[in-house]
């Protein structure tokens, strides 16, 4: 500890170098987290779900309605709590440029379905009692700049025309992967409208027992296997998993380039500690003349590399947290819940020790074995 | 002017720092290459996809085939129209499509599904459409539950081999052949005849209508006059814009990214060059005082420090083209999202990207030996002599 004194002088020498050095292992780090963390918000998508929620969809393609008609089949299937049901509207507000889900659902039981979308008791009851209104995520609120009472007017691209809702609820998640930017209206409004009735895009059904989860799933599918319309049904976990894997490879990719980012300010930093031990050489010299061994020599240059790059992985990872808790940030909806895990900020201290080992190395090794008295020639 | 020789020299004194120097650019040029490749091939696969002498027809309203419906009676009234050219046959040159997503199991992991474009095309399509070509195989008989699919789809999902049986929509479909369209989005569907994926899939209606231009630059009076036309609710596209729009927000997404990501790890390159270019202002300091003792105008000196500067980052810009190119061609696949389907595209360097890349190399050398530059030709000339 007596030697840290040392260590910040030999530091505080070049500062610009240091600085740039550390600023360059912290925008490294940053880079680091924030690739990491849309394939970890990716990967907890696809393993999040309620155990006690099941997704029944067309077995033919999500793409393809269900028969209304299947909800009070689906209700009578042993182990099932609950049914409630949807359909993508796909409407698009203003020049559509910022896309956001907008569902069609039965109203009160898809609330009831979602206790992680909450809701103020008066606002539920004035949604649930009119049926040209909608609830909306208190994100999407802000994005528009909307009023809770005000008429919002979508196109719709799947069901033509303007359709006009008055917004009587907003609501927030206790759960931060579930979006908050949504629009829900009544199924019976787009019945109506539409004179499309009874069809329901997808169901959602509750189940008792979460053991239970694969033989209802089972049944259910069984039971209308030979129907115009047969189902595929499973847990609200797959069906999100499959959403998750439809953006391709981004593991491979964000690992990628991750890797190249890591590399090259490896290079950077490596470049940096041989400089500055290169124009020690003399100072090394003579330190060893007072007493100092190789072994401390070693260690001190190490310590130099490891105080750049844990300064410089601190700052960049505590950036990159405190930059999306911050902002809330969620890429215009596609990666709700986007937020550094613990793990990605352990993973980013380990490469910063990776980061020390190897630009210290080199050096370091070089001040331990250097001999005395040929670089003492050096000294002016 | 002081020659370039001094500079290469110098360089040549100091081997490892300038190859890290430079091998750090460089990789930051190949994820820059690399990820702009990436945006490329993605929207080339959509801009390929899109003729423009051929006019597409959807529902009005509908931003996507998925979206969209037309009837019978619309694509009857599209065929009659004076418009649409004649093919050799002497039929009208209209393909109306059904448009549908179907969830195939890939091959590495059968439980994950993707959804994948199945259109249901008349005989005209394989002439409307652009650049088709059946590979292997033959192509399906109408009437029968034939599908011709495209090549992309090959060896990533299952029972996908010309002779084999595809399931799906609750029926088997023998696949009879494989097709390829210059690399469009094509390739990653799955082809039938109309007729008989209209009753497996939604019934009576077609998702879009395309047709041939008789005259290629009649496409402004085509479109107003269908648009004028009473008996049918259809938005008028360009084939070609069409699909380019489809691209939009992928293509954005990508950009954006591959934009944010080098930019950030050009900055901390740039850090490393001026850490390196300092240090050899500072080894060099003598040198460069009797250079300016010569005679050599500061200007000069600038000037040779920023072409030192840039010339060890053209040359690990020239490393990260090389880094970068062994991905060109190599084939990814994502979910289009203004379609929601899979679309498989290859990665796509153009000699335009890797010029690109050095110019941000060079853009990264110069920005970093800027500062380093004007120390040195600023440089207190009796002091740096002693």
């Amino acid at each position: 500890m007596k030697y840290l004194p040392l260590i910040f002088a030999n530091l505080g020498r070049h500062k610009r170098r240091t600085i740039l050095t550390i600023a360059s292992v912290a925008l490294a780090l940053f880079l680091f987290a924030s690739l990491r963390t849309v394939v970890t918000t990716i990967g907890a998508y696809s393993q999040w779900g309620s155990a006690r929620r099941l997704v029944t969809t067309n077995a033919t393609g999500i793409v393809f309605p269900l028969p209304l008609a299947y909800a009070n089949r689906l209700r009578a299937v042993q182990g099932v709590d609950a049914v409630s049901w949807a359909n993508w509207f796909g409407g698009r507000y203003g020049d559509g440029k910022r896309f956001f889900a907008n569902f069609a659902v039965d109203a009160e039981s898809y609330l009831d379905m979602y206790p992680e979308i909450v809701l103020p008791p008066d606002q539920r009851e004035a949604f649930l009692r009119e049926k040209s209104s909608a609830v909306v995520g208190v994100r999407l609120l802000d994005i528009f700049g909307w009023r809770l009472g005000q008429d919002v007017t979508l196109q719709g691209t799947i069901f033509p025309g303007d359709w006009t809702f008055t917004i009587r609820g907003v609501y927030t998640v206790s759960d931060p992967l579930i979006n908050d930017d949504m629009l829900l209206f009544h199924h019976d409004l787009l019945d109506e409208r539409t004179g499309r009735q009874g069809f329901a895009g997808w169901y959602v059904l509750r189940i008792a027992h979460p053991d239970e989860a694969g033989q209802v799933g089972k049944t259910v599918d069984d039971l209308f296997r030979n129907s115009s319309s047969p189902t595929k049904t499973g847990t609200e976990q797959q069906f999100n998993s499959s959403f998750a894997t439809m953006w391709g490879n981004v593991g491979l990719l964000m690992n990628t380039i991750g890797l190249a980012v890591v590399f090259a300010i490896l290079l950077v930093t490596a470049n940096a500690m041989m400089m500055s031990a290169r124009e020690r050489t003399g100072e090394i010299a003579v330190l060893k003349t007072i007493g100092f061994t190789d072994r401390m020599l070693f260690g001190l240059t190490m310590l130099e590399a490891g105080a750049i790059t844990l300064i410089g992985a601190v700052l960049g990872l505590g950036a990159a947290k405190a930059l999306y808790k911050g902002t809330n940030f969620n890429a215009a909806g596609f990666l709700p819940g986007f937020d550094v895990t613990v793990g990605t900020l352990l993973t980013g201290l380990g490469i910063a020790l990776v980061l020390m080992l190897a630009s210290g190395l080199v050096p370091a090794v070089r001040a331990a074995r250097l001999p005395v008295v040929q670089a003492l020639r050096h000294v002016e | 002017m002081i020659p370039i020789v001094y500079n290469v020299r110098s360089v040549r004194q100091r081997p490892v720092s300038t190859a890290l120097t430079a091998l750090g650019v460089g990789l930051v040029v190949a994820v820059f290459i690399g990820t702009l490749a990436l945006a490329n091939g993605f929207r080339t696969a959509l801009v390929r996809t899109g003729s423009d002498s051929n006019v597409f027809l959807l529902r009005k309203g509908a931003d996507s085939e998925l979206a969209s419906g037309l009837s019978r009676e619309t694509a009857s009234i599209i065929s009659a129209l004076p418009h649409v050219a004649t093919g050799q046959d002497g039929r009208p040159m209209v393909s109306p499509e059904v448009y549908v997503l179907v969830p195939l199991g890939r091959i590495q992991d059968t439980s994950k599904v993707t959804n994948v474009v199945a259109r249901g095309v008349s005989d005209q399509a394989w002439t409307v459409r652009n650049n088709l070509q059946v590979v292997e195989g033959r192509r399906p008989v109408s009437g029968r539950a034939e599908v011709c699919l495209g090549q992309k789809l090959v060896g990533r999902f299952l029972n996908t081999g010309v002779g084999q049986s595809l399931r799906f929509a609750g029926r088997d479909w023998a696949v009879v052949c494989h097709f390829s369209a210059g690399g469009s989005s094509f390739e990653s569907e799955i082809w039938g005849e109309n007729e008989q994926y209209m009753p497996v899939f939604r019934g009576e209606f077609f998702q879009s209508i395309t047709f041939r231009l008789k005259d290629p630059g009649a496409f402004e009076d085509a479109k107003r006059e269908l648009e004028a036309d009473k008996r049918v609710t259809v938005d008028v596209h360009r084939e070609s814009e069409f699909y380019i729009s489809q691209s939009a927000l992928m293509d954005r997404i990508l950009r954006i990214l591959a934009m944010i990501i080098t930019s950030i790890m050009a900055v901390g390159a740039i850090f490393g060059a001026v850490n390196t270019m300092y240090a050899a202002v500072a080894s060099r300091a003598p040198e460069i005082a009797v250079l300016l003792t010569l005679g050599f105008k500061p200007r000069s000196v600038l000037t040779s420090f920023l072409i030192e500067s840039a010339v060890i980052a053209a040359l690990g810009g020239v490393v990260g083209c090389l880094i970068a190119l062994p991905v060109n061609g190599i084939v990814t696949s994502t979910t289009n999202w203004n379609s929601f389907s899979e679309v498989a595209f290859s990665f796509r360097i153009t000699p335009r990207l890797l010029l690109d890349g050095l110019i941000f190399a060079v853009v990264m050398g110069v920005l970093g030996g800027f500062f380093p530059a004007r120390r040195a030709a600023n440089l207190p000339v009796i002091e740096a002599l002693r």
